[in-house]
């Protein structure tokens, strides 16, 4: 069976559904290209889209390094706020932002649900 | 060591932000018409040259399919290979229209490429000297001019 797009967004408005989440990709890894988005206005989906791909990409070469494997979930806790981004398969990732004070424990578990759809 | 040459200073610095952000291993600025701007990478004059005439028969090429569809341009094209990628896009600035061509590797990808590139545009936009009135090209000029372009690109 093909997951449309229409399918990747459903699974993306429950992570957003979340308190302080602030957007939800689906993301190539190899291009960091959007597949599906649910976004709020002021955030640039292709920006975080390419610079997590490729964040994923190194973090997952210094795992390697580590001989802990390849990285499977990233959290980058900034200043204001925070990026989750998970890998489904070999092809793509699931990036949540969020608000730094969100629950990431919750945020999590809804990425990996979006992520059982998405696979 | 790998570097940054153009022919039209002003375009060097939006290209040198470009390569160091994007992560290209080879660009080149050049007008559709394959007239070159400025170069990232090209260790030897004969690659510029065949870049540059590839580059502008694609973007023409494309242009046309384009035309037949009763489409505007096409903005960005993009070739992944399985160790490089090509990005190939043209845009518009006061002076000209510009092509930029684009080879990354492994450690980019097209999402930065095409991220990337729009800051270019933007900056290229902001740095472009205002148009001067058109000429009439003679063939004695081109060549002068290619042949200035080559020796500055490579500084022969």
């Amino acid at each position: 069976m093909t997951i449309g797009t229409e399918a990747f967004r459903g699974a993306l408005d429950a992570i957003t559904r979340v308190r302080g989440v602030r957007g939800a990709l689906v993301v190539t890894r190899d291009d960091g290209l959007i597949v599906a988005d649910t976004l709020m206005e002021d955030v640039r989906g292709n920006a975080v889209a390419a610079l997590t791909a490729s964040l994923f990409s190194r973090v997952g070469l210094a795992t390697g390094e580590a001989g802990a494997g390849r990285a499977q979930f990233v959290h980058l806790q900034a200043e204001g706020g925070l990026v989750l981004a998970l890998a489904v398969n070999e092809e793509l990732l699931v990036v949540a932002l969020a608000e730094a004070g969100a629950n990431v424990g919750l945020i999590r578990l809804e990425m990996l649900r979006a992520g059982e759809v998405v696979r | 060591m790998s570097r940054t040459v153009a022919v039209q200073p002003w375009t060097a610095a939006p290209l040198e932000h470009f390569i160091s952000e994007a992560g290209a291993r080879l660009a080149l600025l050049m007008t559709p018409a394959g007239q070159v701007f400025a170069q990232h990478g090209f260790t030897r004059a004969v690659d510029v040259m065949s870049a540059a005439a590839l580059g502008a028969a694609i973007v023409s090429s494309t242009g046309e399919i384009a035309r037949m569809l009763s489409e505007p341009r096409f903005a960005e094209l993009g070739h992944q290979g399985r160790g490089y990628g090509v990005f190939l896009a043209a845009f518009d600035t006061p002076l000209d229209s510009l092509v930029l061509l684009a080879i990354y590797g492994r450690e980019s990808s097209l999402g930065l490429v095409k991220l990337f590139y729009e800051e270019f545009v933007e900056e290229i936009v902001e740095v472009c000297p205002e148009p001067e009135p058109r000429t009439q090209v003679l063939a004695a000029d081109f060549e002068r001019d290619l042949n200035a372009s080559l020796a500055a690109l490579f500084e022969t």
